[in-house]
C-alpha cells in the first residue's frame, strides 16, 4: 500500500500568514452571528478540522495556525468559503453552515494565548 | 521422480581428504595474493577476505559453498523468514557457517526481512542480506524491495526456488516454484541471475555485490536453486572471484566547470541536495561548498546531508516543506527529490486539468547533478517530470563535489568574494527569523492533551541530546518538529523516508538501522507513526529476540491522517460531507493498545500516555532499558500532525 503526499501543503505556510499575522478587521462587528465556543469546540473535532490545524487551532505542516486569529468573523467565514486556489478545502454552507463557522470561530478565539518561549524549558536554548 | 532416482552426476566427487588438500592450498594461495583494496572504501568496505580461493569439492552440499561466496562479500546479517526452498542454505548458514558474517536474523515477515536491510543499509553503508521464497517469500517483500530500490539503497536478496521438476516434493514446492523467480521484482532491483552452477552462483553473487553498491546503489537479486542447494559439491576447481569495487562516477570535468561559472556569477544560488552524502565527507563537502559560495543549501531530508544548524541552512518559511527556490538565479540540484515539483507549483488534488506553472526567477539556470540517470527503468516512474536543465552533470554528487568546489574557488574573484559575504549575512539573518518562528510555534499547543508533536520532539530531545544519537525515522508526519528544533550535524543522525512512500518501513527499517548502531553503541531513537507500525509490529518481537537496542516513541494519532485529509478535501470537494472522512482512515473503536501489543512481543513498554508532563520521565525510562541492550516502545497519543 502506497500513500501519496497531501499537496496542499506548501501553501500551509501563506495560509497561516493569513490567519495569524494580519489585521484584517475588528474580531466583533455589528453583523456578526453570535458563537458558542463550545459548540464551536464540537463541529471542530466532528467535522475534522483538526486534522490539518491541529486539536488546539495550534496549525502545522497541513493546516494555518487558527488560535487567536487575527481575522475577523465575516473575514474568517469569507476565508472559509473562498479560500485560495491550492489550499484548504472549500467548505460551502450546505456542509457548513454560517452559524457553525461562527462557533467554530467563537472556539479559536477563546483559545488562551500560548506561553512565551523563553517560559518553555525544553524550547530555551535550542 | 524422487531425489534418489535421478540421473548419476557427470561430475565427479571428491573425498574428504582431497577437500582438505585443496582447502590447504587454497590457504596458502589466499597469504600469497595481494588483496586487492576496495576503492568505495568510507563506509560499507566488504571483506577483507577478497582474494581469489580455490574451493574443492566433497560431501558437503552446494549450500556451504554458497555460504562461503557470501562471507567473501563481507556480509554481517542475514534476515528471513524461514522458507523450505532455501532451507540447506539456512543450515549451512548456522551449522558450516557458524551463525557468523552472516548472522541469521529471525522474522516473522519477509517484508520486515527487506526493510531492515534497508535500514541496515543506511547507517552502515553496505548491504545486508534477505532471504525468501522465490515465489511467496518474494511477494511478501516486494513492496520493501522497491522502497528500497527508489531509495537507492543496496541490498542482496536471494530467493529459493526450484527449478527442476524432479526435485519438487508435494503440492506446496509446486506452488513455491517459478520459472524465473526474479521476474517479479526486476521492475525495480538493479540486476538479478539465476545461476545453474556453484561456479556461476559464485561469480554472479560478487557480481550483485558489485553491482548493488554502485552508485546508484539498488538492491539486486540471485536465485539459489534448491537443487544447487542440497546436492553435493561435484564442481571441481570452485573459485570464488576477487571483488573489485568499481570507481565511483564522478561528472564530467568540462561541465562541471561550466556548473561552477554559473554559480560563481550567481547573485542568489541556492543548492537542493537529495541523496548527496554517502558517506560523512559527503557533508563535509556540501558544507564546503556552501561556505564558499555563501549559498544557502536546501536539505531536502533523503539523507543526512547538511548540518540542520548550519547558518547557511535552507529553511522555507518555518515548515521546511518545500526548498524556497523563487529568488534563486542558480539552482544546483544534486540528486535532488522531484525536482519538477520544486521548480513549479501544481493545483492541487484535480490531475485533469491541473494547471501547473514554474516558479523560477526568470533566467535562472538550473543545474542538475546525478548519478541516477546512469540506471533508469521503464515501468516504475520513481524518475519523475523530466527538468530542462541548462546544465546536467552525470555522477554521483559527493564524488563530484571536490571538482565543483575547486573550480568555483578559481573563479572567485575579490569582487565576487565581497558579495558572497554580504548574500551570507543576509541568509544567516533570514535564517535566524525564521528559527525564531519554529520556536514560536512550537510553543503552541505545547501543554495540550493530545501531546503535540512539537512537545513530543522536544522532550525526545531533551533526553538524547547528551547522547551519541541516532534518529531513523523521517520526520514529515510530525510537521518535520526533529530537523526544525534538534541539532543534526552527523550523517548516522537522520536516515530520511522510505524512498518509495510505501507504508510499513518505519518499524523494521527502525529495527534494521538500529541493528546497524548497535556495534558502534550508539543510541538509536525512532518516532514511530500508528499506521505503519501495524503493518509488521512482530519486527518488535525480532528486536527483543536479537537484542536490538531501539527505543520507538509512538507517534499515535489513531488514523491513517494523510489520507483522511484527502477525503475531508474530497468531501468538501464535491460539497456532500466532510464529518465521515474516519471510516476507513481511523485507527478508534476500539483505540489500539500499543504498549500492550509492544510487551506481548517481549518488549518494554509503556503507554499510552496522552499527558504531556508523562513523557519525559517515560522516555527516561526507555532509554535507561535501551542502554541495557532491548528496545523499548513509548506510546503517545498526539495530536494529528
Amino acid at each position: 500500500m502506497q500513500h501519496l503526499s497531501f499537496s496542499v501543503m506548501p501553501l500551509a505556510l501563506p495560509l497561516a500568514i493569513l490567519f495569524a499575522g494580519i489585521s484584517v478587521g475588528q474580531s466583533k462587528n455589528p453583523g456578526d452571528l453570535a458563537g458558542n465556543a463550545e459548540s464551536g469546540k464540537a463541529v471542530f473535532v466532528k467535522n475534522g478540522c483538526y486534522q490539518c490545524h491541529g486539536y488546539q487551532g495550534q496549525g502545522g505542516f497541513a493546516g494555518a495556525r487558527l488560535m487567536q486569529t487575527k481575522l475577523s468573523q465575516t473575514g474568517f467565514i469569507g476565508f472559509v468559503r473562498n479560500p485560495p486556489p491550492g489550499g484548504m478545502p472549500q467548505f460551502r454552507a450546505k456542509i457548513m453552515p454560517d452559524q457553525e463557522l461562527a462557533d467554530v470561530y467563537a472556539y479559536i478565539k477563546s483559545i488562551p494565548e500560548p506561553k512565551p518561549v523563553k517560559d518553555i524549558p525544553l524550547l530555551n536554548g535550542l | 521422480m524422487s531425489k534418489s532416482k535421478k540421473a548419476p552426476s557427470v561430475v565427479e566427487r571428491v573425498d574428504r581428504r582431497g577437500f582438505l588438500r585443496g582447502a590447504a592450498g587454497a590457504a596458502a594461495l589466499a597469504a600469497q595474493a595481494p588483496l586487492a583494496k576496495p576503492q568505495q572504501a568510507e563506509r560499507g568496505s566488504p571483506a577483507e577476505s577478497t582474494a581469489a580461493v580455490e574451493v574443492a569439492g566433497n560431501e558437503k552440499p552446494g549450500s556451504d559453498f554458497m555460504i562461503d561466496v557470501i562471507k567473501s562479500l563481507g556480509i554481517e546479517y542475514c534476515a528471513a523468514n524461514p522458507g523450505s526452498s532455501f532451507r540447506a542454505l539456512h543450515e549451512s548458514m548456522i551449522n558450516y557457517g557458524g551463525n557468523s558474517m552472516p548472522e541469521l536474523l529471525t522474522c516473522c515477515h519477509e517484508e520486515s526481512s527487506a526493510a531492515m536491510a534497508h535500514g541496515y543499509a543506511k547507517i552502515e553503508g553496505k548491504p545486508m542480506m534477505i532471504m525468501a521464497h522465490g515465489t511467496v517469500g518474494l511477494q511478501h517483500a516486494s513492496m520493501a524491495i522497491y522502497n528500497c530500490y527508489a531509495d537507492r539503497v543496496p541490498m542482496l536478496v536471494v530467493l529459493g526456488n526450484i527449478l527442476d521438476v524432479n526435485y519438487r516434493r508435494g503440492s506446496a514446492e509446486w506452488v513455491h516454484s517459478v520459472q524465473d523467480a526474479a521476474s517479479l521484482v526486476r521492475d525495480f532491483v538493479k540486476w538479478d541471475d539465476t545461476p545453474v552452477t556453484l561456479q556461476h552462483f559464485a561469480e554472479s553473487a560478487v557480481r550483485a555485490y558489485k553491482i548493488s553498491t554502485t552508485v546508484p546503489m539498488e538492491p539486486v537479486v540471485i536465485v539459489a536453486d534448491g537443487t544447487l542447494q542440497e546436492e553435493p559439491i561435484r564442481e571441481k576447481n570452485l573459485r570464488i572471484p576477487k571483488l573489485v569495487m568499481s570507481s565511483i562516477p564522478q561528472g564530467d570535468s568540462g561541465a562541471v566547470a561550466d556548473a561552477a561559472r554559473i554559480l560563481v556569477a550567481a547573485e542568489n544560488p541556492v543548492v537542493v541536495a537529495g541523496n548527496v552524502a554517502r558517506t560523512p565527507r559527503g557533508i563535509e563537502l556540501l558544507v564546503e561548498l556552501a561556505d564558499t559560495l555563501q549559498a544557502r543549501v536546501h536539505d531536502q531530508r533523503l539523507r543526512m546531508n547538511f548540518p540542520s544548524n548550519h547558518p547557511l541552512a535552507g529553511r522555507s518559511g518555518a515548515t521546511r516543506a518545500t526548498p524556497n527556490i523563487t529568488d534563486s538565479d542558480a539552482i544546483l540540484a544534486l540528486e535532488a527529490d522531484d525536482l519538477w515539483g520544486v521548480l513549479h507549483r501544481s493545483t492541487p488534488i484535480n490531475r485533469f486539468g491541473m494547471e501547473t506553472r514554474p516558479i523560477t526567477k526568470a533566467g535562472a539556470k538550473i543545474i542538475t547533478v546525478s548519478a541516477v540517470e546512469l540506471n533508469h527503468k521503464s515501468n516504475y516512474q520513481d524518475f519523475g517530470r523530466y527538468v530542462e536543465a541548462d546544465i546536467a552533470v552525470t555522477g554521483d554528487p559527493e564524488a563530484t563535489l571536490p571538482e565543483l568546489i575547486e573550480a568555483v574557488r578559481k573563479l572567485i574573484t575579490p569582487g565576487r568574494k565581497r558579495a558572497f559575504e554580504e548574500r551570507g549575512k543576509k541568509i544567516v539573518e533570514a535564517n535566524r527569523k525564521a528559527h525564531q518562528m519554529d520556536l514560536e510555534q512550537a510553543a503552541l499547543a505545547f501543554d495540550a492533551t493530545p501531546v503535540s508533536t512539537a512537545r513530543m520532539a522536544g522532550e525526545l530531545w531533551a533526553q538524547v541530546k547528551n547522547e551519541d544519537w541516532s534518529l531513523v525515522s523521517n520526520d514529515r508526519h510530525c510537521s518535520f518538529w526533529p530537523t526544525r528544533l534538534w541539532n543534526f550535524t552527523k550523517q548516522y543522525q537522520f536516515i530520511g523516508a522510505q524512498g518509495g512512500a510505501g507504508v510499513g518501513y518505519n518499524a523494521p527499517a527502525s529495527v534494521g538501522a538500529a541493528l546497524a548502531n548497535r556495534k558502534h553503541g550508539r543510541l538509536t531513537v525512532s518516532i514511530q507513526d500508528d499506521g505503519d507500525f501495524n503493518y509488521l509490529p512482530a519486527v518488535f518481537w525480532t528486536a527483543a529476540h536479537h537484542n536490538i537496542p531501539l527505543l520507538s516513541v509512538m507517534h499515535n494519532n489513531r488514523a491513517y491522517h494523510e489520507e483522511r485529509m484527502y477525503i475531508q478535501l474530497y468531501g468538501a470537494k464535491y460539497n456532500r460531507a466532510v464529518d465521515r472522512s474516519d471510516i476507513g482512515t481511523a485507527l478508534i473503536k476500539p483505540d489500539i493498545d500499543y504498549a500492550t501489543v509492544a510487551k506481548g512481543y517481549g518488549v518494554y513498554a509503556e503507554g499510552p500516555i496522552g499527558d504531556p508532563k508523562d513523557l519525559g520521565p517515560a522516555i527516561r525510562r526507555g532509554i535507561e532499558r535501551v542502554k541495557a541492550g532491548e528496545p523499548a516502545l513509548i506510546d503517545v497519543v498526539t495530536q494529528p500532525r
